[in-house]
């Protein structure tokens, strides 16, 4: 059985300009101990699937479809029922870990609470834990650090603090959005790294929520390309990085800078903005940044089956040629 | 944090020295004396008597002679309540001003915050908006008529409580202190559900969610805190707001605080009684401000380790 089986998810927002309609009818699986990179633009609709996951969506949000986690319906628990899940089974690290720390309480305080209460830890053994929990994020001084505020740390060590946080409790599912965004590029990469081997290590499945498809290559089993809250492609790393199948997947990768390849002169950039949430387009929503856009994308793909056990929401029947080898020669 | 401490107590003799300067020459520019009455006294008398209090000096030598006497506490005599001291006009009164004082701040910080923090959870539904509403009735309304009206109705009409007198009993210190209190509950209630609202949508309160805490725990643990902060550094402009609005009430239900000596003593030209009630209000507020801060030094760990 999927460890997550995500069935048509849809958010919603109520705004006085309208209603935002953040994710349109997503469905993935997640295999236990396996990473899913979800990537896409900003306001793709990847954080408020995440936020849905967790019951965390703002007041005005509201969720639809089926998020199971073990077979268990997570949409629509009661609270209660939420909160022994959250911290526990499903751990959250967030994109600014120093604001994401309580300013207000030192980091042990803000550990232990998980410990104690969903464990049921004395102070003791929970301290004991959390400090242990710290080496194995590779924070050094430990029990300093436990004494300290965040306001003392860098934002890697905060971030490496979130990550330790979330796995206190061994959940069977990480979900981390857009953890490197706020971090200087070597901390990135430290924190990567520091993922990739936890996630090696324990049975812990990762959902990464990033638009660095570097991090994606480099961590994930497998990516869900995003856009206007719909799956655009869906497949294993190495296929859709090979060859992607979508023109946005395409799109995104060309506009990776690289260095390894011969061509590398002008960076391409996918033309436009996103739709808009409030009055989604008919047809395929790409379609008007698309550079393969013909007379059937005015009807609404469907995310399709092909090859093995690749999918994507397009009606394109070859792959879109790479433009940038012709252009840039 | 020791450092700052000092270094926040040391900046409190230039501004009671400002404070004392301004108000012992802005009281001597004021038209007549404290021996001016209907009839004109004999000029002979009235120069006997200004030797007697030292009023004939040069004013410069007045002020410094006043400034060496304050170095050893003494605010001289009373020119008005013959009989008395400063000093002793201040010790009866303070106690029943503080009195006052304390049960009005403790009403405002209880309900205010516990006001506001209820609006806050119920934020944009009904009760919010009624109890919003009310309370900028309250900031509105002065306490010169809020005082009134309460006596109107409580006093007056439905007879529960004294009009008005001082004797230490509780049912006369209901109807003041309540006066006092009320628009600075309403104030704090609206502080502390903005700043409550703000937190609740911070960051790591949503953190906080998503470690499975309780609800009713993210907000004791990780919200109050953070949303009282705001009520606590208006504590000292409070503190100010009930020294002022004392004034007035204590008038009202004649009440016999330092309030009363200050607005009786700034009629009847009482250098020495203004002065002193003057010095004693500022050095309450900048001591309230002190401690408000090191209260907020302590509450935030931002400030408490900043090097």
């Amino acid at each position: 059985m999927a460890l997550l089986e995500v069935r048509d998810l849809t958010v919603t927002f109520d705004t006085p300009d309208g209603v935002v309609h953040a994710v349109n009818g997503l469905s993935f699986d997640l295999e236990p101990g396996q990473t899913l990179g979800i990537v896409g633009e900003s306001g793709s609709g990847k954080t408020q699937t995440a936020l849905a996951m967790m019951g965390l969506l703002a007041e005005n949000g509201r969720a639809s479809g089926s998020v199971r986690f073990r077979g268990q319906e997570l949409l629509g628990l009661s609270t209660s029922e939420q909160t022994r899940i959250r911290g526990s089974k499903i751990s959250m690290i967030f994109q600014d870990p120093v604001s994401a720390l309580n300013p207000y309480m030192s980091i042990g305080e803000q550990l232990i609470e998980v410990l104690t209460h969903h464990r049921n830890l004395k102070r003791g053994p929970a301290r004991a834990r959390a400090i242990e929990m710290l080496r194995q994020v590779r924070i050094s001084d430990p029990e300093r650090r436990m004494r300290q505020y965040p306001h003392q740390l860098s934002g890697g060590m905060c971030q490496r603090i979130m990550i330790a946080m979330g796995l206190l409790c061994q959940p069977d599912l990480l979900i981390a959005d857009e953890p490197t965004t706020a971090l200087d590029v070597t901390v990135q990469s430290q924190i990567n790294l520091l993922m990739g081997e936890l996630s090696e290590k324990s049975s812990t499945a990762i959902v990464l929520i990033t638009h660095d498809l570097g991090v994606v290559a480099g961590l994930c089993d497998k990516v869900l390309v995003m856009y206007a809250g719909e799956v655009m492609e869906m497949a294993d790393v190495e296929p859709l990085f090979a060859d992607p199948a979508h023109p946005y997947s395409q799109g995104l990768l060309e506009s990776v800078p690289r260095l390894d390849r011969e061509d590398s002169g002008i960076l391409r950039a996918i033309p436009g903005n996103p739709p808009d949430l409030v009055s989604l387009p008919t047809g395929c929503p790409f379609r008007a940044r698309c550079d393969y856009a013909f007379d059937a994308c005015t009807e609404h793909p469907k995310l399709e089956p092909f090859d093995d056990d690749r999918w994507k929401r397009c009606f394109l029947e070859s792959r879109p040629m790479p433009k940038s080898s012709e252009e840039n020669a | 944090m020791l450092n700052y401490s000092l270094k926040r107590l040391a900046s409190a003799v230039p501004t009671l020295l400002i404070l004392i300067t301004v108000a012992f020459f802005l009281i001597r520019i004021a038209p007549g004396g404290p021996f001016d009455s209907e009839k004109a006294l004999p000029p002979e008398i009235e120069a006997n008597l200004e030797a007697k209090y030292q009023l004939d000096d040069p004013l410069v030598v007045q002020y410094v002679r006043y400034l060496g006497d304050i170095l050893m506490f003494d605010f001289g005599p009373s020119f008005h309540y013959r009989d008395w001291t400063v000093n002793e006009l201040i010790a009866q009164g303070a106690p029943v001003s503080f009195t006052l004082g304390a049960i009005a701040l403790v009403l405002a910080m209880l309900f205010g915050t516990t006001i506001g923090v209820w609006a806050a959870l119920k934020q944009n539904t009904v009760a919010d908006y009624a109890t919003m509403s009310i309370a900028m009735i309250g900031i509105s309304v002065p306490n010169f008529v809020m005082a009134p009206l309460l006596v109107l109705a409580f006093a007056i009409g439905l007879g529960w409580l004294p009009a008005g007198g001082w004797d230490g009993s509780v049912s006369r210190m209901v109807l003041p202190s309540i006066a006092l209190a009320l628009p600075m509950i309403a104030y704090i209630a609206r502080i502390t559900r903005g700043s409550m609202i703000e937190v609740l949508h911070s960051d790591f309160i949503r953190t906080a969610r998503a470690k499975g805490l309780p609800e009713r725990e993210v907000l004791v643990r990780h919200a109050l805190k953070p949303a009282l902060l705001p009520v606590i550094s208006y504590l000292g402009p409070a503190a100010a707001a009930i020294l002022t609005g004392s004034v007035v009430i204590e008038r009202i239900f004649t009440i016999p605080g330092i309030g009363s000596h200050f607005v009786q003593g700034a009629l009847n030209r009482d250098y020495t009684l203004v002065m002193g009630v003057v010095i004693f209000y500022g050095v309450l507020i900048i001591v309230l401000n002190y401690l408000v801060d090191l209260v907020y030094a302590w509450l935030d760990p931002r400030i408490r380790y900043d090097n």
